[in-house]
């Protein structure tokens, strides 16, 4: 095993677990301001967003909004079942069965 | 711990399991063909545990960029956890520091997404945290080393697009987060941020930028109304 390789992978995993972890045990010692505890709270939604546009929207890195993006495609019926249902489950079923479709027309 | 609470957890990792084992498999054998050993695959996925950032530094590692750039590269990366850690921390205020420090270790984009639906729709617990935090990570190393070890035998499993099932995941957490007009706004926004700043820049950035920019408008709209209701019942 490379000496090198070994290195990068402890490096990595510090810059991937200090992120996760220093943010929620410092803050979580704290009273934090009103202010900004309504700002933590619309974090969710806003991540949620974030992360999936441009999976849906940009899956190759440029906006592509048309019949070959199938992941936007399948998003049509996936957002029609979880506005409707609010159910994880048959969206996540949806979605899975509307890819299906899409990989084999 | 409670028992219930573990198991109940496990269960709501299903969407992140299915999601997980292609895009896990894929990597194992893409890092297999970039000349990562099965071991060296496993130490990384252990001890790292983040999707995006592995698949960036195996392309490095084979290419034979420095140390420093690489770790730097997934530091960036990774920064959006710091939000997503910040907003969980008002829900472990009773949990000690220790147990937090183990439960952040599993915290990624998709047990995120579940860990804040839970505690939307229950009472948090540390125990359901723990049970989806394993159970993902279980699945990942085991689906990255089982990529590694089969390499070229088989092909990508991720072409048949099962990978769907994080996005199908996505959507029916987002609209389950959304509640009313000013979430609404939020969404809108932190979406057209994340698209733009993806197609100019490629995507690193997007998603702190975008969710730091859309919560700050959330809530100076959320003032501002406020501030027209006082001003007209005065």
């Amino acid at each position: 095993m490379e000496q090198k390789v070994v290195l990068i992978i402890i490096g990595m995993s510090l810059a991937t677990y200090l992120p996760r972890m220093l943010p929620m045990v410092l803050l979580s010692k704290f009273n934090l301001p009103p202010l900004f505890l309504k700002w933590l709270k619309l974090i969710p939604v806003a991540v949620l967003s974030a992360l999936l546009a441009p999976a849906i929207l940009a899956p190759q890195g440029e906006i592509s909004i048309g019949l070959d993006n199938k992941a936007f495609i399948a998003s049509i019926p996936c957002f029609l079942v979880a506005i409707k249902t609010k159910n994880l489950f048959l969206t996540v079923l949806v979605g899975i069965l509307a890819m299906l479709l899409l990989q084999n027309l | 711990m409670t028992y219930g609470n573990f198991i109940n957890g496990m269960k709501k990792s299903v969407p992140v399991v299915l999601g997980y084992i292609p895009i896990g498999t894929a990597f194992g054998i893409l890092a297999n063909q970039q000349g990562l050993s099965t071991f060296e695959i496993f130490l990384m996925s252990s001890t790292v545990y983040a999707g995006a950032s592995q698949f960036i530094a195996a392309a490095m590692i084979a290419s034979g960029v420095n140390a420093a750039s690489i770790i730097f590269t997934v530091f960036l990366v990774n920064l959006r956890h710091l939000l997503m850690s910040a907003s969980l921390s008002p829900y472990f205020r009773k949990v000690p520091s220790i147990i937090q420090a183990i439960l952040s270790f599993g915290l990624t984009d998709e047990t995120y997404a579940v860990d804040i639906t839970h505690i939307k729709e229950d009472m948090p617990s540390a125990s359901f945290f723990a049970g989806l935090h394993a159970t993902c990570y279980a699945t990942w190393v085991l689906s990255t080393v089982i990529g590694g070890m089969l390499g070229n035998l088989i092909p990508d499993p991720t072409r048949w697009g099962m990978d769907y099932a994080l996005s199908a995941m996505f959507i029916a957490l987002l609209c389950i987060h959304i509640n009313d007009r000013r979430d609404v706004l939020v969404a809108v926004c932190s979406a057209a941020f994340s698209l733009l700043i993806t197609a100019m820049s490629g995507g690193s950035w997007n998603v702190i930028i975008s969710t730091i920019l859309a919560a700050t408008i959330g809530v100076s709209a959320e003032l501002w109304n406020k501030r027209l209701f006082l001003s007209s019942s005065e």
